[in-house]
Order: structure tokens, then C-alpha cells, then sequence
């Protein structure tokens, strides 16, 4: 008989390897990672320069525009790196042979968050060269404060990615646009292009409670050079954060106990 | 024979309908054990509690004594499943899906025992092909591969040759009863084609709106109903009257 070595570190490697091994072959997966981060890059790159030339009142405006779209795209990346790893085994038909093998739902939440950061390790790469070779524009200028607002954006796009998973379950491939769409949602009360003060006041209420828009207002408090790390938002966004991520594996575990109730864990895998 | 899979009062209801209605039975090791039964009579179900990926209204699931509420994941590291409704990712070459899963089963010298496996259902030369260029006979072979990695103890089995041709249908079956009688492995086995499950079942359940209505070797099953094979006793069965 074949021994078993069946330890939680083997399987969640397991699951990381068997969406690594599709990047490697697949050049529109990969052309995800890359293509959109890279567009949008290229193209608002551009059109910053253009209006950054037409007036000078604001001289940091490229950094805070390129500052802006690379830091959302973290968001973005790590919410779909989660959701869609998870639509990959819906399209492929997959998701029942790895919800029939020993692999629990908590080591299965645990690979998507390392294939999340996996793919947003290289995004970001390719991102932060680009802007360096084609706008001279340097992110780490942001310094040591960039930790933590690239780690609360990361987590942000997990509860999203989480919650996002836990529906497409539910309520099946119908609810896949969920996947492409829901952190988008996010991106007015984020206030990722422009400071809240900008907008009416409940929707400031709204992003109060949106850690995004703590972490971007903390991005420019850096880069006008303001009284150094922005503390207090990096504070509040993280205690956010610590409250929506503890919420979404909740409903993650809650929602999964239903789908197996309703028997609708073998429906959304066929 | 001692019972591997032990199931009592199992029930599940969806919105008050009946899917399974207190259903009692066992699997005993080695045995091959046919389920049949028409369209919605409860097969999927049932299968679908046996592997715990649907919750049960009542009732117990016992596999190698061990309960499946608690210790659904010990005792999916010891049993496997397949079936022709379910694909692999389309990406990846056979080799990489099935070291993919001898990973999440934890399979000790994994490269030797994909080799076996390739050669025993013939599509060694395959290994480097990806799933999606591959037929949907071929995806089948590569999906039992997978389903006997972790040499299990308990196979479950849906309709696993519904997508073969008739000489590999033929090829796959002897080697299943093979592998069986050599690991002493005990199956479920659910298939619509009634020749099938003649030729292979020790034992077979007929189930329909729910209920065991019927259980037996299929020669006692024949003879109890006067059918002359299988599929006369299921039109019996299914059509009362």
C-alpha cells in the first residue's frame, strides 16, 4: 500500500503548485497578471504627465496619480487573487476533486491568500519598474511607510476576495461577475484619485469605514511631505482591516456550512 | 466481510422535499456494491453525503468506524472518488494534475506511482499532454488514475465509464474488479447501464423516490423479480403497475 505523508503544509503547497503550474503554461492567465496593471499604467501614466504639464499648481500630481493606481491595483490583485483561483476549478471543473480530497476549507482559504501574494509580488514588480523606466517615478520614496499601507491594502482585497468566494458558492456561476467587479465598487469611497474631503459628506461617513481610503489619504499626507508616517491612518486602517477579515472567513465558514446544507457545493463544481 | 462504510436513518430533505428517506445500509470491504436507480432517486445524494460535500438532515455515516461529521478529513485521505461529470484543469499536463493531487492525498514517492498508474490504464504517452487536448475518454482514465493515488480503501465511483468506448469501457471494468480483488478495495459503483452493473456489482442497491426499495447479488435480484437481466428488473422496479 502507498504510505502517506499528509501534512497541512503538503496540501495547501499542493493547491498553491497545482495554480502556479497554470500560469506557467496559460499565456492569457498569465497576460492577466500582467496585461491590465501594465495598460493602466501605460495609459494614465501618460494622460498625468499631459496635465501635469498644463498647470503647475500640482507638482506632486504624477506621484500622487501613479502612487494611486499602483497601490489600487494591490487591492485589486489580491481580491481576484483569491476569487478568481477559486473560478478556476468552477470553469475546469475541478472544485469537487479538491473539496473530495483531504484538503480542508481552512488550508484551501490559506492556499488562495499565497497564490494572492505570489501574484501580486509579480504585478507589482512589473508595475514599479515600468513607472520607474518610462515616468522616473520611484514608489519607494513613499519609504518604510509603504509597508504597511501596501499590507492593509492586501488585506482589504482578502476580505473582499473571501466574501466574493463565499457567494460565487452560494448562489453559483451567476454570481461570477461578483468576481470581476465588487472591489470597483469600492473605488469611489476610496478615495483612491482624490482626497475625501472631495466628497459629499455621507459618502466621508461611507469611507470612514473603508480602510482603502485611510491608506490613500495616508499616501498623500507622504507624499506632500506632511508631519512623516501617517500614523493615525495606517492605525485606523488596520483596525479595520482586523474587523473585515475576521468578518469574512466568519461568513466564509458560516456560508460553507449552508452550502453543504443546501447541497449546492456539488452544483456550483459540475 | 466486515463493514467499511456503515450508513443508518440517513435523510435529507431540501425544502421539504424527501431527496433520501431514512436509508440504511453497509459496504462491505472488498465489495463491489451497485447503486441503481432512475433519474432523481436519490443516488447523487446519497453519494454526495458519502463524500461530505452535502450536510444530512439525519441520520449517521460511518467509514472505517469512523463518524463523517467529525472526521470527514481523515477519512477522505483514505477513500477516492470519481466521476465523468467532473474534468481536471484543462492547463495542466496529466502529469502535473495527478502530482497535484498525489500532493493533497500526500502520496509517499508519488513520481513512481503515477508511472504505474499511467501504464496500467495505458496513456503513458500522454503524461506530457495537457487536459485540454486530451478526448473525453482519456480524461476519464486520467480521473481514475487520480482516484486510485492514494490507494483508497473506499472507491466511489459515478458513472466512470459513461464516456468511454466500448472496448475501453471493457478494459477499464476488468481492471477495476482486478485492482479490487487484489487491494480488497470496496466500491460504489453507480452507472445507468444495467449490463454494467451486472457484470460488475457483488451486491446492488435499487433505490428510487428516496427509498431502498430493493438490495441483493443481481442473480437474486433476478430471480426474485422472473427478469432475464438487470435493466428487465429496473423496468419492473421503475414502472410498478
Amino acid at each position: 500500500m502507498t504510505s502517506m505523508r499528509n501534512t497541512k503544509s503538503a496540501r495547501i503547497f499542493a493547491y498553491t503548485v497545482r495554480h502556479l503550474y497554470l500560469y506557467k503554461r496559460s499565456l492569457p492567465r498569465l497576460m492577466e497578471v500582467f496585461y491590465w496593471p501594465v495598460l493602466d499604467l501605460v495609459v494614465w501614466g501618460f494622460v498625468s504627465i499631459y496635465l501635469s504639464r498644463q498647470k503647475g499648481e500640482l507638482p506632486d500630481f504624477i506621484t500622487f496619480f501613479l502612487g494611486a493606481l499602483i497601490l489600487w491595483d494591490i487591492l485589486f490583485r489580491s481580491q481576484q487573487g483569491i476569487s478568481v483561483s477559486f473560478l478556476e476549478d468552477v470553469w475546469s471543473r475541478n472544485l469537487l476533486n479538491i473539496f473530495v480530497s483531504p484538503l480542508s476549507p481552512a488550508e484551501y482559504i490559506t492556499s488562495l491568500l499565497f497564490l494572492s501574494i505570489i501574484k501580486l509580488i509579480l504585478t507589482s514588480a512589473v508595475m514599479v519598474t515600468l513607472a520607474w523606466l518610462l515616468y522616473s517615478f520611484n514608489i519607494f520614496l513613499l519609504g518604510f511607510t509603504l509597508i504597511p499601507l501596501v499590507l492593509n491594502l492586501i488585506v482589504m482585497g482578502w476580505s473582499i476576495g473571501i466574501i466574493t468566494t463565499a457567494l460565487i458558492m452560494r448562489f453559483g456561476q451567476e454570481a461570477e461577475v461578483l468576481a470581476w467587479g465588487i472591489a470597483l465598487l469600492f473605488q469611489p469611497v476610496s478615495a483612491v484619485f482624490y482626497p475625501v474631503g472631495v466628497l459629499p459628506g455621507w459618502v466621508q461617513t461611507i469611507a470612514l469605514f473603508v480602510p482603502a481610503s485611510h491608506v490613500f489619504e495616508g499616501m498623500r499626507e507622504v507624499v506632500v511631505g506632511r508631519g512623516g508616517a501617517p500614523i493615525s491612518n495606517i492605525i485606523w486602517a488596520a483596525s479595520l482591516n482586523c474587523a473585515y477579515i475576521t468578518a469574512a472567513i466568519l461568513f466564509f465558514w458560516w456560508n460553507f456550512k449552508v452550502v453543504k446544507r443546501k447541497g449546492l457545493l456539488a452544483k456550483v463544481g459540475e | 466481510m466486515g463493514s467499511v462504510v456503515e450508513v443508518r436513518g440517513l435523510t435529507k430533505l431540501f425544502d421539504g422535499f424527501r431527496a433520501v428517506d431514512d436509508i440504511s445500509f453497509d459496504i462491505l470491504k472488498g465489495e463491489i456494491l451497485g447503486f441503481i436507480g432512475p433519474n432523481g432517486a436519490g443516488k447523487s445524494t446519497t453519494l454526495q453525503m458519502l463524500l461530505g460535500l452535502t450536510t444530512p438532515t439525519s441520520g449517521m455515516i460511518r467509514i472505517f468506524g469512523l463518524d463523517m461529521d467529525s472526521k470527514r478529513q481523515e477519512i477522505l485521505s483514505r477513500v477516492n472518488f470519481s466521476s465523468s461529470y467532473i474534468s481536471l484543469p484543462f492547463s495542466l499536463t496529466v502529469w502535473e494534475n495527478l502530482m497535484v493531487f498525489a500532493r493533497l492525498y500526500g502520496v509517499a514517492g508519488p513520481k513512481k506511482r503515477i508511472e504505474e498508474l499511467l501504464e496500467i490504464f495505458e496513456i503513458g504517452s500522454l503524461k506530457d499532454t495537457p487536459a485540454r487536448r486530451l478526448s473525453s475518454g482519456q480524461i476519464t482514465r486520467v480521473c481514475l488514475c487520480k482516484a486510485l493515488l492514494n490507494a483508497p480503501e473506499v472507491l466511489f465511483l459515478d458513472e466512470p465509464t459513461a464516456s468511454l468506448d466500448p472496448d475501453i469501457a471493457d478494459k477499464t471494468r476488468k481492471l477495476l474488479k482486478k485492482i479490487k480483488d487484489e487491494q480488497s478495495i470496496s466500491i460504489l459503483y453507480t452507472s445507468h447501464n444495467m449490463k454494467e452493473m451486472e457484470e460488475m456489482s457483488d451486491r446492488v442497491i435499487f433505490i428510487d423516490k428516496g427509498r431502498i426499495i430493493e438490495t441483493g447479488s443481481p442473480d437474486e435480484i433476478k430471480r426474485k423479480h422472473g427478469g432475464a437481466d438487470l435493466e428487465e428488473v429496473f423496468l419492473m422496479l421503475a414502472r410498478p403497475g
